[in-house]
């Protein structure tokens, strides 16, 4: 890396349309990075009052930052008062962060009857092959697919996740929720769909129809990778 | 070595105790050496339907608690030639009196001497739940078409399904009445089964004889022509192994022809 050659060039300031970059070097120890960022900031930065505040990306290479360091981080940048923090940007995760990546996008598939008073909780996506009998509950950070009949509850993107979706074979749910929002049963009238429905959010509420069109509002359910 | 068979519920009031009176009084009339073993301590009744309750000196915390043997708590059942007994509960203590631990050693002790070991377990899924399922070796589940009563047996199934050793339960739904469900005003035999997706091992209609023949200490078993006495001994002959059919329901024959057969006494 070309900054390696200067002295006291631990910190490279890059402008962008978005704002400011600054690209910390991983190699030096993180109080002598601290010390040159503070620097070069009040150094550099001698904006005029009422000017809006600039947007400001971090990104620090190979370090990994514990939560103390990025807080100390951030402390000295938003000192300055004309700098915003966008985000903090690491090429490196702990293991336990990218365990729980790994889990929040794998499908966990089972094979059994959710009895009423029995509870299933899925870090990622879940694909039940059997029934959610009345008072058996299913939850996932992900989806909720469902290779028989939903007559629970079934909780689907329980961490926030608004795009996900819940399918079932037979939906008779008691209950579904999706992120934060909750559906009743739905109307007696379902009872001449037959085949096989899902629940999405949209705009606000969450709605029950035929799973065939799924392909079309959640296109990102997609994940064949092959040519064909 | 014999079989311990647990007859459970969740709910009250749906028929275990009855059930568990009528199947060990059939396994008897079977040739079966049976011990019936009641642990709603507090609140027993086992012995009142089977008619030993007078005949009551010690009781299952007694031989927990080591203050006699077991074969002395035992009550024989006199209509039966050495092959039923009863072991009643307390009714002065409660369900903490005993613990599984103490059960699964009883219960082991008893199937030496007996074939078949016929549990009746107390309603909800407390202690006396606990007790009760610890020594089986086999789980009956009995539910009436309600859906109260499927829910609780939804319950029970689940959580049966995760004890140890236990072999699938089996459902026995007690109390059909023909005409309602003819009407579609009561859960039919397919929607519980499908819902419970457990093996069915019985069906028992709704009798008036049965609770007339539990007041008088009476198990309904000892009637050979009646309904529900049939079905108990069917259920009997299915824990032994025979495979005999489940007839839904008594259907009245249709049509002019099937009358006129029936009139004549035409099979």
């Amino acid at each position: 890396m070309s900054n390696k050659l200067l002295p006291n060039a631990n910190v490279i300031i890059k402008g962008t349309k978005e704002g400011l970059t600054l690209h910390l070097d991983d190699s030096c120890s993180f109080d002598m990075l601290l010390e040159e960022l503070e620097a070069k900031l009040s150094a550099n930065m001698k904006a005029p009052e009422n000017k809006p505040s600039i947007s400001v990306r971090v990104h620090t290479g190979y370090r990994y930052l514990t939560e103390q360091q990025e807080s100390r981080l951030r402390d000295i940048i938003a000192a300055k008062k004309t700098f915003k923090i966008e985000g903090i940007q690491s090429n490196v995760i702990t293991i336990d962060e990218a365990k729980s990546q790994r889990e929040a996008s794998e499908i966990t598939s089972m094979a059994a009857v959710i009895r009423s008073g029995q509870v299933i909780e899925v870090p990622g996506d879940l694909l039940l092959i059997g029934d959610v009998n009345p008072g058996g509950q299913v939850s996932a950070g992900g989806n909720i697919f469902i290779l028989g009949a939903l007559k629970g509850i079934a909780h689907a993107g329980k961490y926030g996740k608004l795009d996900s979706v819940i399918a079932a074979s037979v939906m008779k749910p008691s209950q579904i929720r999706i992120g934060d929002y909750l559906n009743g049963a739905p109307e007696p009238n379902s009872e001449e769909q037959s085949g096989m429905e899902c629940a999405y959010v949209d705009n606000g509420q969450i709605i029950i129809d035929r799973l065939q069109i799924l392909k079309r509002i959640r296109p990102n359910l997609n994940r064949f990778e092959g040519g064909f | 070595m014999g079989e311990a068979i647990v007859i459970t519920s969740g709910k009250g009031g749906v028929g275990k105790t009855t059930t568990s009176a009528n199947l060990g009084t059939s396994l008897a009339i079977l040739g079966k050496k049976v011990c019936l073993v009641d642990t709603d301590i507090g609140l027993r009744n086992l012995d009142v339907v089977m008619g030993l309750e007078n005949r009551i000196i010690y009781d299952l915390v007694d031989v927990v608690e080591g203050r006699c043997k077991t074969h002395q708590a035992l009550v024989k059942d006199k209509r039966f030639d050495d092959l039923l007994y009863l072991l009643p509960a307390a009714q002065t203590s409660d369900k903490n009196a005993v613990t599984p631990e103490q059960m699964h050693k009883l219960i082991g002790d008893l199937k030496q001497d007996y074939d078949y070991i016929i549990i009746d377990c107390p309603a909800g899924i407390e202690q006396g739940y606990k007790n009760a399922v610890a020594g089986a070796d086999k789980a009956i589940v009995v539910t009436t078409p309600e859906v109260s009563a499927v829910r609780d047996a939804d319950r029970i199934i689940g959580l049966l399904e995760k004890e140890e050793g236990m072999e699938a339960p089996k459902l026995v739904i007690n109390r059909i009445r023909s005409h309602m469900v003819k009407n579609g005003e009561m859960l039919d035999i397919d929607d519980i089964t499908t819902h419970l997706s457990i093996d069915l091992i019985g069906i028992v209609v709704d009798d008036d004889q049965v609770i007339k023949a539990s007041n008088q200490g009476e198990p309904i078993a000892l009637d050979p022509n009646n309904r529900a006495s049939v079905a108990y001994r069917n259920i009997a002959r299915r824990i032994l192994g025979e495979s005999i059919p489940l007839k839904p329901l008594d259907e009245e024959p249709k049509g002019l022809v099937a009358k006129l057969k029936k009139f004549f006494g035409v099979r």
